[in-house]
């Protein structure tokens, strides 16, 4: 365990999933075949083989206390992949790796344990035991390992505190509200204090007050704790928020990999792009982003006088920019350790602000 | 297989015997012929029948009128116990020799329906996980249920004799389908979700099956159980054709008698003793909480018992932090509190 954990920490990844496929139907190792032969696209797959693809040739890796969030509407697999995790849906073909041990290869008892104590499941139904306490169900995890009674209340209490609930442990989820009953699911993730979190769309359910209020209690938490997570949502702007790197999955496949900014400044191709499109990059997009460098404005505009220009640094968001070009009419000096770097105007701070980048190759 | 010499093609079957009646009746043969090994299980069983009858007539009638009244308060709260109270009151003043009768006919149907739990949810279980068993087992069950109990009377008693074991055979197998049936519907409609948490937090299935779906079955399997106990009473008149005493054999000879007050005696006390049994099993069914409590022994008499001594100190409320915790924000727990009985 101590040599598994000290590797990732060395920059193997937490989790891994290795050319992850799963189909569903009859005649599933023959479609597969011809999938590999033919490379058949999913409608072929359908009508030739009758088997339909959940998750399609998908391969990405969440490094440790990384959130990783895969973003897709309802039916482009997002929800199966995540299953593939702890093995609660077998793969088609390809492997997922925790911590360095190949998951598919692990016997029932080994798998039960992974389950029980290196990774906690949040589900969007919540998906609480009606018949047992909050406390019950928090302890849950603890409770099919053997932990004894008396350990493992103390365990949930804490669990239960952490998500704000103290005092609730002895009531039964349906008199709880459905932010509540939520916030006993993440207890419940927490309470065997797994390394990783698998959050299945845990927001989706609730109105977006409640959901914002989680979602804030969330990344408090995430960022006390530290936990490897895979994050799934239809939201964007719920990835864009929560996650540290975001993958838009699409029919199966994950159309792009990348961090909150890339994905909105750099769209792969028009599926992504329709999706961005009604983000706000004020708090997304850095001024490294729209700035001109410095030469290629003083060719142009001539010197600039440096005295009463404001100045901020290259990762500054555009919302921090906007608030300073308001103070001044003078272009905004970007500086990298007092070294002025490139500079940004009115145009090209709007440009960015409306998401038409890159600014250079825009004509006059 | 013999075909008679006028075989006709428009009426092949009066001329067709294929032995079936005949290869039947061999059980009789193979019964007689495995006498050995049945007679010491049936004496066994016996025993036991008559162990729970004994018990049940060295109680005098009015202690045993105020425990099941108790335990039906315990069980499905004042109400019901107010209903048993009457209705086992109403069925000793049937008729002087009524009460005996009837807890001979109790402890056969007791024996009988705990013999149905025994067989029956273990097959409810297996349908429930298979769906191959289900539709196996079930064109048994149906045969089980609709078959003329008249039809295997006979072989049952040329296999075990007659008596109280062969009673609660033929009792098992009219009455225990509807547990299998249930039990398997139970579990079958337990919300998949949370089965598949369970399994995400590293649940085995003998885990699975004895901490989510069972419990969470329980309210259909307990429909069954009271299934089960309804017709194991409306076979007693059946069984007492082959020598069951009790209610049931008291209707017996009052029709061969042409006695139609016997009769009616018989048939009111059978009557009476559904009545007491289905209010008792239904109250089980439905769970405490929605009769306004946490624990099983927050109400009833246990939960006044025990609530005497915290009376006396200092005439506090009764369950002051095991029942009032933070507010609800939507008054849930409120109802709850006033809904109690």
């Amino acid at each position: 365990m101590a040599g598994l954990s000290s590797r990732s920490r060395n920059g193997e990844p937490v989790i891994e999933c290795r050319k992850l496929w799963k189909m569903f139907g009859h005649d599933i190792e023959r479609a597969m075949q011809s999938v590999r032969a033919d490379s058949l696209s999913k409608e072929e797959v359908l009508e030739r083989h009758g088997c339909v693809i959940g998750v399609q040739d998908v391969s990405f890796s969440v490094e440790e206390g990384e959130i990783f969030c895969i973003m897709g509407l309802s039916g482009s697999g997002k929800s199966t992949l995540i299953r593939h995790v702890n093995r609660l849906i077998e793969p088609t073909a390809g492997e997922v790796w925790i911590e360095g041990e190949n998951v598919g290869a692990l016997g029932q008892a080994a798998l039960r344990e992974l389950r029980a104590s290196k990774t906690g499941m949040v589900f969007q139904n919540m998906a609480l035991m009606p018949h047992r306490t909050v406390r019950e169900n928090v302890a849950f995890a603890l409770e099919v390992r053997g932990q004894d009674r008396r350990s493992r209340t103390e365990v949930a209490d804490r669990a239960i505190d952490i998500v704000e609930l103290t005092g609730w442990g002895e009531r039964y989820p349906d008199e709880l509200s459905g932010g509540m009953q939520q916030r006993v699911g993440l207890a419940r993730a927490i309470a065997a204090d797994p390394r990783i979190l698998l959050m299945d769309e845990p927001f989706s359910a609730l109105d977006p007050l409640i959901r914002r209020q989680l979602q804030d209690q969330f990344m408090q938490l995430a960022g006390e704790m530290k936990k490897t997570t895979l994050f799934i949502t239809h939201d964007l702007d719920e990835a864009i928020r929560i996650g540290d790197r975001i993958a838009i999955m699409r029919d199966g496949i994950l159309v792009q990999v990348g961090t909150p900014e890339q994905i909105v400044t750099e769209p792969r191709d028009s599926y992504v792009a329709d999706f961005v499109a009604g983000i706000s990059k004020l708090d997304l997009v850095t001024a490294s982003r729209v700035m001109e460098p410095l030469a290629a404005f003083e060719a142009r505009e001539g010197r600039l006088s440096t005295a009463n220009s404001l100045t901020a640094r290259p990762d500054d968001s555009l919302d921090r920019l906007a608030e300073l070009s308001i103070r001044t009419d003078a272009p905004l000096i970007i500086e990298d350790d007092g070294t002025p770097v490139g500079v940004v105007d009115k145009k090209s701070l709007i440009r960015g602000i409306q998401g038409r980048l890159p600014l250079t190759a825009e004509p006059g | 297989m013999a075909v008679g010499d006028a075989f006709s093609f428009l009426d092949p079957f009066s001329g067709l015997d294929l032995g079936i009646a005949d290869w039947a009746d061999g059980i009789k043969q193979w019964a007689s012929a495995n006498r050995g090994t049945i007679q010491p299980v049936k004496r066994a069983l016996n025993d036991g029948v008559l162990a729970v009858e004994a018990a049940l007539q060295s109680v005098p009638p009015v202690l045993m009128i105020v425990l099941l009244a108790l335990l039906a308060w315990q069980l499905s709260g004042r109400r019901v116990a107010v209903i048993v109270l009457a209705a086992l009151v109403a069925l000793g003043l049937l008729d002087p020799g009524a009460w005996a009768l009837a807890m001979t006919t109790l402890a056969i149907v007791l024996c009988s329906v705990a013999m149905c739990m025994i067989i029956g949810m273990p097959l409810g279980i297996m349908a429930a996980k298979s769906d191959r068993f289900e539709s196996a087992i079930r064109p048994v069950l149906d045969t089980m249920q609709t078959i003329p109990a008249f039809v295997y009377l006979v072989p049952v008693v040329m296999l075990v004799g007659i008596g109280n074991v062969s009673g609660v055979i033929v009792t098992i197998v009219f009455a225990v389908p509807p547990l299998i049936r249930l039990t398997s519907l139970g579990i079958r409609q337990v919300n998949q979700g949370v089965v598949e948490a369970a399994r995400a937090f590293g649940a085995s299935s003998s885990q699975i099956m004895f901490k989510v779906e069972l419990p969470l079955a329980m309210p259909t399997i307990m429909a069954g159980v009271n299934q089960t106990i309804m017709l194991s009473l409306s076979m007693v008149v059946i069984a007492s054709m082959i020598a069951v005493k009790g209610l049931g054999n008291e209707v017996l000879r009052a029709m061969g008698r042409l006695d139609a007050g016997k009769a009616i005696v018989g048939g009111l006390g059978i009557v009476i003793l559904a009545i007491v049994l289905d209010r008792i099993t239904q109250g089980v069914a439905q769970s405490g909480r929605k009769r306004g409590r946490r624990h099983w022994w927050q109400g009833g008499p246990v939960g006044l018992l025990l609530a005497i001594p915290e009376g006396l100190k200092g005439r506090r409320s009764q369950d002051g932090s095991a029942r009032r915790g933070p507010a609800t924000p939507n008054g849930k727990g409120r109802d709850n509190q006033e809904k109690e009985n």
